[in-house]
């Protein structure tokens, strides 16, 4: 457990870095996709099956190929990741934003619960998408957002 | 090494971090999309951590975590579209470049 956790987190932020870090965009998104893969690892560590299967079929699977097309279609890869001008007071901000969510963390005392967690998760998971006291109205929001989105992309993307 | 609760959210605090930094400091609008994509795991991350070690059998924080990733669909959907239809007229997506809305 804790070997994992080191393992997943060490590779996480590895190739979160390097999706920064990296010059050229496509080995940056390549590693996009593996820092998608270990954090599929990382909800199974935390005993979410059925979140780690669609982590690696939405993230991996369709999120990751859209980038790629995205960078294939334009000009991307000639160019390389250029930064702009404000690299280092991004970088200070982004820092002073992680760490006042790390001192907000350590100081709240959290409520942990000692109990263990549900095996099999999808029953649970499916009572609570499926039953209208629950979810259900948000699930069908979403679906309908989905549909939005879709039909905004065709939009977007024709021809005039 | 016991891991709990902390470590988790030290890590989703990392990663929203890392994050943070590309999407502020990027020119291209695509690598700014993917460091957008890394805050919002950062943040599914952090709830599925509270659903596992505060409220392990109700599977809240997994729920939000799923909503998470159909916005995070829809969301590089529609983004990647606009994407391809400035990088038509305009030839460029440079984002410090892109001054379409600019007063």
């Amino acid at each position: 457990m804790a070997l994992a956790f080191l393992i997943f987190s060490a590779g996480i932020i590895i190739s979160a870095l390097a999706v920064v870090l990296l010059k050229n965009i496509f080995r940056a998104s390549l590693m996009l996709v593996l820092c998608f893969f270990l954090v599929a690892g990382l909800f199974a560590s935390l005993s979410a099956d059925f979140l780690a299967a669609i982590q690696v079929l939405i993230y991996v699977g369709a999120i990751s190929v859209l980038i790629i097309l995205a960078i294939m279609l334009t000009r991307e890869i000639t160019l390389g990741s250029l930064t702009n001008k404000q690299a280092m007071p991004a970088l200070l901000g982004s820092g002073f934003v992680a760490a006042a969510l790390v001192f907000s963390m350590l100081a709240t005392d959290w409520n942990i619960s000692t109990a263990e967690p549900a095996e099999p998760t999808t029953p649970i998971l499916a009572n609570l998408l499926f039953t209208p006291d629950n979810f259900m109205l948000p699930l069908e929001m979403a679906a309908v957002l989905m549909l939005t989105a879709i039909i905004g992309a065709i939009i977007l993307v024709r021809d005039k | 090494m016991e891991v709990g609760l902390d470590h988790y959210l030290i890590l989703s605090a990392v990663l929203f971090g890392i994050g943070l930094w590309g999407a502020l400091s990027k020119k291209s609008a695509v690598v700014i999309l993917m460091c957008i994509e890394l805050m919002l795991n950062a943040a599914a991350i952090a709830m599925v951590a509270f659903s596992r070690f505060v409220v392990p059998g109700l599977l809240t924080g997994q729920v939000f975590a799923i909503f998470i990733i159909v916005v995070a669909a829809a969301e590089a959907t529609v983004a990647l579209a606009i994407i391809m239809s400035i990088y038509r007229s305009r030839d460029t997506i440079d984002a410090t470049k892109i001054d379409l809305m600019k007063w």
